[in-house]
């Protein structure tokens, strides 16, 4: 099996290391670096619990070579609540109950940063089409939705403060 | 309506308090069984069968050993050593752990490999040299019972043809003179297919053997880790896994459902290959493991309703072929064959009743989990719903009327049903009356007569349901004799702080948070105070574990009423600071006080801190209680759901427009997570009535092994749901409440069902089985159009 160094940023931090070639991302980030809180659910890109961010924008790393992520910048879960300070669909989860066994919840929540970046102001409808590659078995997907809301109007709200 | 006896801050019964538990999940610290990583660790993968139903020819292993970290290739021969190539179901059946010489369904295990990790292992997998003799697999349940049909479990002694047992329940003879006495009679053989769990997170264990302390420690994904514990101690005792030497942890669990209740082969294989090899060895599912490899519901059920010309139902038969695959390892208590089947009388008065049930074996995988419902409840409820439907289009009656004039009444309780449940609360007609007026009934009447008048296909469909939660009362409940009960043990720190817990597991469920709850109630500690634990057998007290919607009937009740054995200690340690009889003081939430005097008080905290440190003499110290709770009877939760839909003529396109669900589940804990459980429960029941199902072809493949195919509903396909309650406390409950998280699996799909062929009615189709999909219903309208 070739093997290849790689370089990247995960969380901000500059991680390197020897890598077999067919070494799966979300493998890497979970065993390699003992992140764990990127989940498996499908192997087939179906159901994104394994979505993180690469160079910002959502990817779902369970069908995705951790050599192709060389040189790339990576955000997971692990990595979004700044200075110990919830992100705002962290918050707006835990406020609308938009999560029971949470076993998709970090999927879904990194899906949803990409997806408030893209469009930062969404109808139900765009949501529920927004978040369709990330299934959640328990919620009914009511309250996701609800979440979503709740943290583009705080988001909003910052993004006008700052300006 | 149940009002709030405690503050927002103390966060009793009735404050929509937020969870507890979240934030480790928001922050991905979540601990899940793939989570865990033990030094030394190895890595599973199973091989697994190509065919449904071959011989094995050979199985070289050579190759598969010549890898460079590949360990071990364990197969049904090796285990055949330690008589643990077989193992019991849960129903007293028996299922192969690995085979020895025939593998029964497609995906079956038929090796494992060890390696140093997951790539080695799959590399091994693959490269194990399987050689098979394939025969004709029996895939139709009803060709297994014919009598040229091979046999397909020679193995087991005095086993003549593929029929597992029969099983009944009411009076044959009168339900038949009934039948055929009656007026008008209607009919349906209803197929409720096989379909999935799928929770997000799939099966799995690490398990860890040290053979200096001769201790096995394992995490498994398991919904009733006290259970598996004794059950692995009955089966494996006589290698030295006996009771004390094992330990279950069941860390945070990515849904369950009902799938994360059996013991499946991986876990036993994991857990030999740890004794024999000394390290800990970890097995996970992938995704089609899990779809292929357990299955749910597969009710073949033919259902005949009787009543008067004018509507009141006086008779109903169902009897039912239950496609069990080749083992029955499905999940009910022992004394209930087919689990809470006979609910299927449903939420009506009338004096006979008659089920029957034959199950079988076919060459597909084993199962029979109950699918978040109360052991078959599901089945159940969809043979009464949409008979109940099809007697109101046959008779010409608006279907809530006739549920009206048909339910059983709130004054009738407790109500002994024909099929021999005491029902013990409720009162249908405010919840269905709720629903109506909620949706707008009477408009939707109006608008359907007007769309029909122009062409277009709109359909209403009500369901209204009667669970059966709780198990169990030990009288009738248990599962290889260990009685059903649940338990709850609250130790209370000096400063009055607190843990708790719990025989129970929650996959999702709050318990951390409703749990606490409870216990703020009974105690006046707030609920922040409480730190609850679950899951670990050295740990917690024995329970039976969360399933069946039993976690707050059982383990809430539990909670109470150690609660209130608490109270009672703390009132003589009150009475004793406070210098006067015990039967001077009282009590109300957090806080003992001097009757007539209320200024004279000791908070709980102060009476649980004299617990420690000033207690009256010859009392035993500490403030701590436990309580084991045996009900007397089971909940019965009930719903009213409207369902409205329109379909679409030239394609078939079903578009569910409203959708509006009422339930009663007595006194509520939490309405957030009440409704939380609600909106998730319809998802996982609009999934098996428009989406999902299992598809087998002839030889037993299955065509839709991966989430590619399996259509799990997403955010689009799930409607905005609709929500609300009525209360009807449980008579016989400490807290007066029910349990619900399965209501709504259960009440969707006939509501759902009968919405989309009320929509079709005026094309002459009466009925379609479940998942009703748009080819389904454009081939329907097709041959309707035929015909005409």
């Amino acid at each position: 099996m070739a093997k290849h160094n790689i370089t990247m940023t995960i969380n901000g931090e500059s991680v390197s290391a020897e890598v077999d070639s067919r070494l799966l991302l979300v493998h890497f980030i979970r065993e390699n670096l003992d992140m764990t809180g990127t989940h498996i659910g499908c192997d087939t890109s179906s159901c994104g619990a394994c979505t993180i961010l690469i160079d910002g924008k959502s990817v779902k790393s369970c069908t995705y070579l951790a050599v192709r992520a060389d040189g790339a910048n990576i955000t997971t879960i692990e990595g979004i609540a700044a200075d110990g300070t919830n992100h705002p669909l962290q918050k707006a989860f835990h406020d609308q109950h938009g999560l029971h066994c949470g076993f998709c919840t970090p999927g879904m929540i990194m899906r949803s940063i990409d997806l408030l970046e893209t469009n930062p102001n969404p109808t139900e409808e765009e949501i529920r089409w927004g978040i369709s590659g990330n299934l959640c078995r328990c919620t009914g997907y009511n309250n996701i939705v609800k979440s979503v809301q709740q943290a583009a109007e705080e988001m909003s709200k910052e993004k006008e403060a700052t300006v | 309506m149940f009002s709030c006896k405690t503050s927002p801050e103390v966060g009793g019964m009735g404050h929509s308090v937020k969870r507890k538990e979240d934030a480790r999940f928001l922050h991905g610290k979540g601990k899940y069984t793939d989570d865990v990583k033990l030094p030394g660790m190895l890595s599973m993968v199973m091989v697994r069968s190509p065919y449904a139903y071959a011989k094995i020819k050979s199985i070289d292993k050579e190759k598969a050993l010549a890898i460079p970290g590949v360990l071990a290739v364990i197969t049904g021969e090796d285990l055949a050593q330690y008589n643990l190539h077989w193992m019991p179901t849960l129903l007293s059946d028996s299922q192969m752990v690995l085979p020895t010489d025939t593998v029964m369904h497609q995906s079956q295990e038929v090796c494992a490999v060890i390696a140093t990790d997951r790539y080695i292992a799959v590399d091994g997998a693959e490269a194990v040299d399987v050689q098979y003799e394939p025969m004709k697999a029996i895939v139709n349940p009803y060709k297994a019972l014919e009598e040229d049909a091979p046999l397909l479990r020679p193995d087991k002694e005095g086993q003549k043809d593929n029929h597992i047992y029969h099983w009944e329940r009411g009076e044959r003879e009168k339900t038949d003179a009934a039948i055929a006495a009656a007026d008008v009679v209607v009919k349906e053989r209803i197929h409720l297919p096989r379909i999935h769990v799928a929770s997000i997170e799939t099966c799995g264990i690490v398990a860890s053997y040290d053979k200096d302390t001769e201790k096995m420690l394992i995490y498994l994904t398991s919904q009733a880790p006290h259970a598996i514990r004794t059950i692995l101690a009955l089966v494996a005792g006589h290698v030295g896994l006996s009771e004390e030497k094992i330990r279950i942890i069941a860390p945070d669990i990515g849904g369950g459902f009902g799938g994360k209740v059996p013991v499946y082969p991986g876990y036993v294989v994991a857990i030999a290959a740890s004794f024999l090899i000394g390290k800990p060895v970890k097995w996970i599912e992938d995704r089609s493991e899990n779809l292929i490899n357990g299955f749910a519901r597969d009710y073949h059920m033919d259902c005949e309703l009787a009543a008067t010309k004018d509507g009141k139902i006086q008779a109903f038969k169902v009897s039912t072929l239950a496609d069990h695959g080749y083992t029955d390892s499905s999940a009910n208590p022992s004394k209930y064959p087919t689990g809470m089947f006979s609910i299927c009388t449903g939420s009506y008065d009338y004096e006979h009743a008659f089920a029957e049930l034959d199950a079988v074996y076919t060459n597909k995988a084993p199962g029979g989990v109950a699918y978040r419902c109360s052991f078959r409840v599901t089945e159940a409820v969809h043979a009464i719903e949409r008979m109940v439907d099809k007697l109101a289009a046959e008779i010409g009656k608006d279907p809530a009327q006739l549920r009206f004039e048909n339910f059983i009444k709130k004054e009738q309780f407790p109500y002994a049903s024909p099929l021999g449940w005491s029902y013990d609360s409720g009162d249908y007609k405010a919840t269905l009356e709720k629903a109506m007026e909620m949706i707008g009934y009477d408009d939707y009447k109006k608008e359907q007569a007007e769309k029909r008048a122009q062409g277009k296909l709109m359909g209403i469909g009500i369901c209204t349901f009667t669970e059966v939660v709780g198990a169990g009362p030990s009288k009738d409940f248990d599962i290889l004799g260990i009685a059903m009960f649940d338990s709850a043990e609250i130790r209370v720190h000096p400063t009055g702080k607190a843990l708790a817990r719990f025989g129970t597991k929650s996959q999702g469920q709050g318990h951390e948070t409703t749990y606490a709850q409870i216990l703020a109630e009974e105690l006046g500690i707030p609920y922040t105070d409480i730190e609850i634990d679950e899951g670990d057998t050295d740990t917690a007290p024995y329970g039976l574990g969360t399933y069946a919607s039993r976690s707050t009937p059982t383990a809430g009740a539990a909670a109470a009423i150690a609660a209130r054995k608490l109270k009672d200690k703390g009132k003589k340690i009150a009475a004793h600071l406070l210098e006067v009889s015990e039967d001077d003081i009282e009590w109300e939430v957090g806080k003992y006080f001097v009757k007539g005097a209320p200024e004279k008080s000791k908070t709980i905290q102060e009476v649980a801190f004299a617990a420690y440190t000033n207690i009256p003499p010859g009392m035993e110290p500490g403030f701590e209680a436990t309580h084991y709770y045996d009900p007397p009877n089971l909940t019965f939760p009930n719903g009213a759901y409207i369902c409205v839909v329109e379909v679409e003529e030239e394609t078939g396109a079903i578009d569910v427009k409203r959708f509006v669900a009422i339930d009663d589940c007595g006194n509520i804990i939490n309405p957030m997570i009440v409704e939380g459980q609600v909106h998730g429960g319809l998802t996982q029941g609009i999934a098996p009535a428009m989406y999902e199902g299992i598809v087998y072809d002839d030889e037993g493949n299955v065509l839709n092994g991966t989430l590619m195919d399996y259509l799990v509903p997403t955010a689009v396909e799930s409607p905005h749901w609709e929500t609300g309650h009525t209360i009807t406390p449980s008579p016989h409950h400490p807290l007066g409440a029910k349990g619900v998280a399965e209501s709504p699996t259960v009440g969707a799909p006939p509501a759902i069902a009968n919405a989309i062929i009320d929509a079709l009615y005026p094309l002459g189709i009466k009925h379609l089985d479940i998942p009703i999909t748009p080819d389904k219903v454009w081939e329907a309208i097709q041959e309707s159009k035929a015909k005409a």
